[in-house]
């Protein structure tokens, strides 16, 4: 006798149909990004691609775990693709293949594999790396000068020199040092009056990304493969703590909106601090995970050493994620009064 | 009429499939080659058989009698013979087997004298007692006792009886036919179950697919002169369970430890109502239901089964496809492939479905949790599957209870949009019996360490009370030798009276054991009574009179 338990029919998703509407969710900020820095990026994508698959398939032989299965449940693109777009466009391939590989075989796989891993794969290789290769992952293109393609690829691949004038900081960091060496008498409005780094109110360029994947994240919401709990904390947390220092001081502190488009703010906010499975899980456990997120990439980015903070943001908040849930457990069915009366 | 209807949280929408089975009116299935009526086919106490192999039987006549209140009686679905009482399979997973009787029927299906039931002139107490000799219970699938159900709490006055034709399964569509067709019925039922539990508002809840039903329940409440409000609920499985449509039409939760008429409300099934009618106007007991026969079939229709029928041959009526490989009994959504399709059609019943991979094709195989959360969404009860699955997994069932392992109903909504193929339900089942298994194994430790405890408590009292009654002793030898010495009575009166009781108490004991004694040497034939006197003879030769020895 065949055993099957019910129910016998099952909704149509799977694990890989998830991380398809995930990747798919990317492509209008990839789109922004090809149109507005380069198509360098879809090279590393590829590269990042190729890094994680190889790197999932060997983990997998090891654990003889079924390759097939797991390769095609697309969790490891979902990370190459984070990596890569976190990454500096124009970084060499072995780097963002060394992230890559790190977030796979240490992030993932040694921590249990799918489903299991603590921290957010992609923020480890981001913060590995900018630990280990500060000066790497700190030059980005100069969006006044769009190179070829071709020369954008031989960078890539070490075939051409790394120019220093070809690369400087992100809209982000460059504010942040201006701001602290004084420059321009330090006000941020005139800071953002150069449009040249800065476009129209975040980052030339880059506000067109953000806003892409901002897109994005609304169709992963509308498709209930997010609920909205952590992006808006994310970015609650994030208009409110920059909204207070700029109404304090608007000369030393930008705009909330600058903030928002600004860095990965719009990345983190609806596809990274959402991973579910390094994040919080409750309803209110989401809203402090996004808030603690936005918060401290706050902080981190305007006072702290780096270029932008939401990857140490969530994984700080990473930490904090099983605690907060087991705090904040909802009440189950005909036990909401329960929990406010007595406890006996 | 209109309502402010409530919600519950999350559910799910699967296809219904309820359309193949509705085009056709009820039939009524012909009478199976014979009948295995289960006994056991209430929640509660296992009726006592009242037939035996050759009685004959007629259509509703009694053959298992209550246990207890907590149980309904059985009665022979037909005339026939009685072929034997004993084990056969029932349908339920663990393909056990559980007593039965087995009806060879005569073909005549000829009643027994149906009388109907004054229930107006009754007191409520014979009315629930009528219900339990007719075998009324629910119909809706737990088939819990109606009459138990039928006692209003004593500190809660009844505020809602709610009356549940939600169907919210797919494929099932026996209680849409019923309303359609014997609306008039299940609304005196209704009005029985009314009478007894005195609500202040009577609510029948429909999921809103069904609207010929809803119409046709409006007609006969109208009909009835009664003031029950028929309700459209919309349609979101699992609306139809008994919390669920509880919630979405009075907006009260059940917590998972209260009774529902500690809140003042009441839920019953439309079959039930239906059966309880029929048994209270008509004196018929249970001895059918309404079935719906679909799945992997040619035409999907109700039928109206005798209980105890064999599955396959309902299954038969609709004309199954090549291809069918089992069936399933109740819902895709909760039902279970029964392990033997000759396993009878019982009260809970309510849906077969011929199963087959291209019905139902094979899961993909089970990935790992991602914590999605997707489960937690749809969870009607509010739990947090994942977490469960989590420590059913790891076995760590003190932690499944603190995250409420026993508030879920086992719908199937977690396992339904897992989109890891995880079957949720089936680890929360394994959870739940094994907690079950240690409990059982837990009170029978406790007992035993309880039975210890007491021997050891005794041994120790009767050792105690013996060194007792030898310092006594000696204290009276002293004594007396003190008063032989002295010539004169033992000063202590009471002592006196101590020993003297003793004495006589000791006395008693021996008569006793004395009159006790030759146990097994009563009416013995006059050879063993010679025997027993040479071995008497022997080991008194041998022992000089042991047995005088202190």
């Amino acid at each position: 006798m065949n055993f099957a338990p019910a129910p016998f029919f099952l909704k149509d998703t799977s694990v890989g149909k998830v991380m398809a509407q995930v990747c798919l969710a990317l492509l209008p900020g990839i789109a922004a990004y090809v149109w507005q820095v380069g198509s360098a990026i879809v090279v590393q994508l590829l590269v990042a691609s190729l890094a994680a698959l190889l790197a999932e398939a060997a983990m997998l032989r090891v654990q003889k775990k079924p390759l097939g299965l797991f390769l095609a449940d697309g969790s490891a693109v979902v990370t190459a693709w984070l990596i890569a777009l976190t990454f500096p466009p124009l970084a060499p391939w072995w780097l963002v293949a060394t992230g890559t590989v790190f977030a796979i075989v240490i992030a993932k796989h040694l921590y249990g594999g799918l489903g299991q891993n603590p921290f957010n794969p992609a923020m480890v290789a981001f913060a590995v790396c900018i630990v280990a290769f500060p000066a790497l992952m700190s030059q980005w293109p100069n969006l006044g000068l769009q190179l070829p393609l071709r020369d954008q690829i031989d960078i890539i691949f070490g075939l051409a020199p790394r120019v220093d004038a070809l690369t400087g900081a992100t809209p982000l960091d460059a504010m942040k040092t201006a701001l602290k060496l004084g420059e321009d008498g330090s006000n941020v409005a005139r800071l953002l009056a150069n449009q040249e780094l800065y476009g129209n109110f975040a980052g030339r360029g880059w506000e067109w990304v953000a806003g892409g994947y901002l897109l994005g994240g609304l169709w992963l919401w509308q498709r209930r493969i997010i609920t909205w709990h952590v992006p808006l904390a994310f970015i609650g947390a994030l208009v409110a703590i920059s909204g207070i220092l700029w109404l304090h001081n608007p000369a030393q502190f930008a705009n909330p909106l600058f903030h928002l488009f600004s860095g990965g703010a719009m990345l983190g906010a609806f596809f990274i601090a959402t991973d579910p499975v390094s994040g919080c899980t409750t309803p209110r456990g989401k809203l402090i995970f996004g808030a603690g997120a936005g918060l401290l990439a706050y902080i981190i980015r305007v006072f702290g050493g780096y270029p932008d903070g939401v990857a140490f943001a969530v994984l700080l908040m990473n930490l904090c994620a099983p605690l907060i849930d087991l705090l904040c457990q909802p009440p189950v069915f005909g036990m909401k009064d329960a929990d406010k009366g007595d406890s006996t | 009429m209109p309502m402010n209807l409530f919600t519950f949280k999350g559910g799910v929408k699967p296809p219904t499939h309820k359309t193949q089975s509705v085009g056709l009116p009820i039939a009524v299935a012909p009478l199976p080659s014979r009948l295995v009526v289960p006994l056991h086919q209430s929640i509660g106490g296992t009726p006592q058989p009242v037939v035996a192999a050759g009685d004959k039987v007629l259509k509703g006549q009694l053959v298992g009698e209550a246990d207890g209140w907590i149980s309904a009686a059985v009665h022979a679905p037909t005339s026939g013979t009685v072929l034997e009482v004993g084990p056969h399979v029932q349908p339920h997973p663990s393909g056990l087997d559980a007593p039965c009787v087995v009806i060879a029927p005569d073909g005549q299906d000829r009643w027994i004298e149906r009388q109907p039931f004054d229930h107006a002139a009754a007191s409520p107490d014979e009315t629930r007692r009528h219900l339990q000799r007719s075998g009324v219970v629910g119909l809706g699938g737990a088939v819990f006792p109606t009459h138990g159900k039928l006692t209003p709490a004593k500190s809660v006055a009844m505020a809602e009886l709610v009356i549940n034709g939600a169907e919210c399964e797919p494929f099932i569509t026996c209680d849409d036919l019923l309303m359609r067709e014997r609306a008039d019925d299940v609304v005196r039922g209704i009005g029985i179950f009314r009478d007894l539990l005195q609500p202040q508002k009577v609510l029948i809840g429909i999921e809103d697919n069904k609207p010929q039903a809803a119409a046709a329940m409006r007609a006969a409440v109208a009909a009835a002169g009664e003031d029950f409000a028929v309700i459209e609920v919309p349609t979101l499985y699992p609306a139809g369970g008994a919390k669920q449509l509880i919630r979405v039409l009075t907006g009260k939760e059940v917590p998972a430890a209260k009774r529902s008429t500690d809140l003042g409300v009441q839920c019953f099934n439309v079959a039930t109502a239906y059966t309880a009618w029929r048994a209270i106007a008509h004196g018929e007991p249970v001895v059918s239901r309404l079935v719906t026969v679909a799945g992997n079939v040619r035409q999907a229709r109700n039928y109206e089964v005798p209980i105890g029928a064999p599955m396959d041959e309902v299954l038969a009526l609709a004309g199954p496809q090549p291809d069918t490989d089992g069936i399933v009994m109740g819902g895709p959504m909760m039902g279970f492939l029964v392990p033997d399709s000759r396993a009878p059609v019982v009260k809970a019943t309510n849906c077969l479905i011929a199963h087959s991979a291209r019905l139902f094709p094979p899961k993909a195989p089970e990935m790992p949790c991602i914590r999605c959360g997707a489960c937690a969404e749809v969870c009607p009860h509010e739990l947090q599957p994942f977490e469960l699955y989590w420590f059913a997994r790891a076995k760590n069932f003190g932690k499944t209870q603190e995250y409420a392992l026993f508030d879920c109903i086992e719908c199937g909504c977690c396992s339904y949009v897992c989109p890891s193929r995880i079957p949720l339900v089936h680890y929360f089942r394994f959870a739940k019996s094994e907690i079950w298994a240690r409990e059982r194994e837990k009170n029978a430790a406790d007992e035993a360490k309880a039975r210890y405890e007491f021997k050891q408590w005794r041994d120790e009292r009767e050792k105690a009370e013996k060194a007792e009654r030898l310092a006594k002793a000696a204290a009276n030898q002293v004594s007396r030798k003190a008063a032989e010495a002295t010539g004169e009575a033992p000063a202590d009166a009471e002592k006196a009276a101590k020993t003297a009781a003793i004495q006589a108490a000791m006395e008693r004991a021996k008569a006793q054991r004395e009159a006790a004694q030759p146990k097994n040497t009563e009416s013995l034939t006059p050879e063993q009574q010679q025997a027993t006197a040479e071995i008497e003879a022997r080991r008194a030769a041998a022992h000089l009179g042991d047995s005088e020895q202190p």
